[in-house]
């Protein structure tokens, strides 16, 4: 075991846990209500909101995978870059108006939007359902960045005892997390934000340094991979477009704007949330250090690469390139930076689960208390099926079903967003569209074994690669016009709206 | 403190200039020119990481409404 890396590593978790406990103290409001322990109360400003956001939307598997894939396939892994760019224009515009309508109308969830403004509890089932199951993987895999972390640390155990690290790590997270709510990550997330940012910066400082400079690493990739190669263009381009369009649509961001305390509060982050895409740019950058390295090559690496595949590459580069105790800071780094997308994302599917599921279909007479308690309850039953699934499954399974969750997730775009710029789509059609992009896009990814997202359409004699949720959206949105079209003609009555125009624009008095 | 500005629409249209810069990939898919080593490719994405807030921040300041009036 590397001693003084494991004691700074677990003084920091020490740290961020004592500080998830007094979360509940902070900004105190009534945790009986689901909007004040789901939402914080709707009370963020800028700064925390900048933290919690940043903390929540550049997971810790975001930083261990992106650098994997920039490892292993070279530019085309850099899609994540344009990704996060276009990502900000697009909140900038539509997230005010999402918040706005949830504000005014007391909406937790995309789903209770979606409900109110279609009057379709059936549709908001659709929407919620989606949601959860694209969300839980992703809680499976923040496991991921913990357990890769701790085995580079060189803590090994036979059998179950392998993963009490992981175990203890969850319980303490679930703890917190059902005790103070959104309030917990928030708070957490200003540390793992900071030792994020003090790690990266010591990375760029040293490693590209002991390799010689950026003109060496470069030319350690080798060619194919520098460049995006001719048929690699039309993936490139709708992964990044298509993951844009995607990434307000998650439960995790979703709840992280709506707990901002307003509208200029989101459009303000959204100039300052790419200092986050900054580092996600140098972290991927640091796939290529990692093959300047060679530490695939290095013995004392094999056993990593063997089970964690190119996941490991990022652990082993600071492993090779950093004094021990400050491996420790890089690893707290990841691990805390897991805990907080994870403890958010668990509170979001509690919101969903509670507001969209039990309080439309199981007790509808609910009193707002027995609400909050059954969000706490949740949280912790989706946090224990994460574990369970990371434990006792084999880790592909979870990558393939997030994978498959960013193609489920775009296809509630026509409700959550369209939905907030025009009513004419009919709920019908709507819930049409959305089950033939759901089929579509799951039966794409199951003709490559549900390996990759990326699917080749052909148009005539033409093949176009790309990503198989944009193309799935398209089917959904022909569908769901031609399906409102139809209900239309037939005069199949739309529902009520109960937003008002006004709801759009209203703001913090 | 005046009406909400509803129309901030010819201010949001700058956002469309990060779509055709980051999507029209044959532009930037070169490595020449290089910075310090590092090719077009990658300082470009990154740069526009940069800018992406700026424009983000003019369009925010440009939208303010006034308060307090």
């Amino acid at each position: 075991m590397n001693v003084p890396a494991a004691v700074v590593f677990f003084t920091l978790f020490a740290l961020v846990t004592v500080l998830g406990f007094v979360a509940a103290r902070w900004r105190r409001g009534d945790l009986d209500q689901l909007h004040e322990w789901g939402l914080g109360g709707r009370r963020f400003g800028t700064l925390v909101t900048w933290f919690l956001l940043g903390g929540d939307l550049y997971t810790a598997y975001t930083f261990i995978a992106v650098p994997a894939l920039v490892y292993g396939a070279g530019a085309l892994g850099f899609f994540a870059v344009p990704f996060t760019i276009i990502a900000y224009p697009i909140v900038f515009v539509v997230a005010p108006r999402l918040w706005s309508v949830s504000h005014a109308r007391g909406y937790i969830t995309g789903a209770d939007f979606v409900r109110g403004r279609f009057q379709s509890p059936l549709l908001a089932l659709a929407i919620a359902l989606t949601a959860l199951l694209a969300t839980m993987p992703y809680i499976a895999l923040q496991l991921v960045g913990i357990q890769v972390v701790v085995a580079a640390l060189g803590i090994e155990g036979q059998g179950w005892m392998a993963d009490l690290p992981l175990i203890v790590a969850f319980v303490i997270l679930a703890a917190y997390t059902y005790n103070a709510g959104l309030r917990a990550p928030a708070m957490i997330a200003v540390v793992k934000d900071a030792v994020i940012y003090v790690t990266v910066i010591a990375a760029i400082f040293v490693i590209p340094a002991q390799l010689g400079g950026f003109g060496k690493i470069f030319a350690a990739v080798p060619p194919p991979k520098l460049l995006l190669l001719p048929g690699q263009t039309s993936t490139f381009v709708t992964l990044a477009f298509g993951s844009s369009l995607a990434l307000m649509l998650y439960p995790h961001a979703m709840t992280g704007l709506l707990a901002s305390s307003g509208r200029r509060v989101i459009q303000r982050n959204t100039a300052l949330l790419p200092a986050y895409s900054l580092l996600l740019g140098i972290i991927a950058l640091f796939g290529y250090m990692a093959l300047a390295a060679h530490v695939g090559d290095a013995p004392e690496f094999a056993h990593g690469f063997q089970q964690y595949g190119a996941n490991y590459a990022v652990p082993a580069l600071f492993l090779r390139s950093f004094p021990s105790w400050f491996v420790g800071v890089a690893f707290a780094a990841i691990a805390i930076g897991a805990l907080v997308p994870a403890a958010v994302m668990s509170i979001a599917s509690a919101n969903l689960f509670t507001r969209n599921i039990y309080r439309e279909y199981l007790r509808p007479r609910c009193t707002d208390k027995e609400e909050a308690r059954v969000a706490k309850i949740v949280s912790l039953v989706v946090k224990l099926g994460a574990l369970v699934f990371i434990v006792a499954l084999p880790q592909k399974y979870a990558i393939q079903l997030q994978l498959l969750g960013g193609v489920w997730i775009l296809q509630t775009f026509p409700a959550m967003i369209l939905g907030l710029y025009t009513r004419w789509l009919h709920r019908w059609g709507l819930l049409a569209g959305w089950a033939v992009g759901m089929t579509l896009g799951t039966w794409m990814c199951s003709t490559t074994g549900f390996k990759s997202t990326t699917f080749a359409l052909r148009l005539g004699a033409l093949s176009v690669p790309g990503y198989a949720a944009l193309w799935a959206l398209l089917a959904n949105l022909a569908v769901t016009v031609l399906g409102t079209l139809a209900l239309s003609a037939l005069r199949v009555s739309p529902g009520e709206d109960e937003t008002h125009p006004e709801d759009y624009f209203s703001d913090r008095a | 403190m005046s009406g909400i500005r509803r129309n901030p629409w010819k201010w949001h249209a700058l956002l469309l200039i990060p779509f055709v810069a980051t999507l029209w990939v044959p532009f930037y898919d070169r490595v020449e020119p290089s910075v310090a080593g590092i090719p077009f490719f990658y300082w470009y994405l990154l740069l526009w990481i940069v800018l992406v807030a700026v424009l983000n921040g003019v369009v925010y300041v440009a939208t303010r409404e006034r308060r307090g009036e």
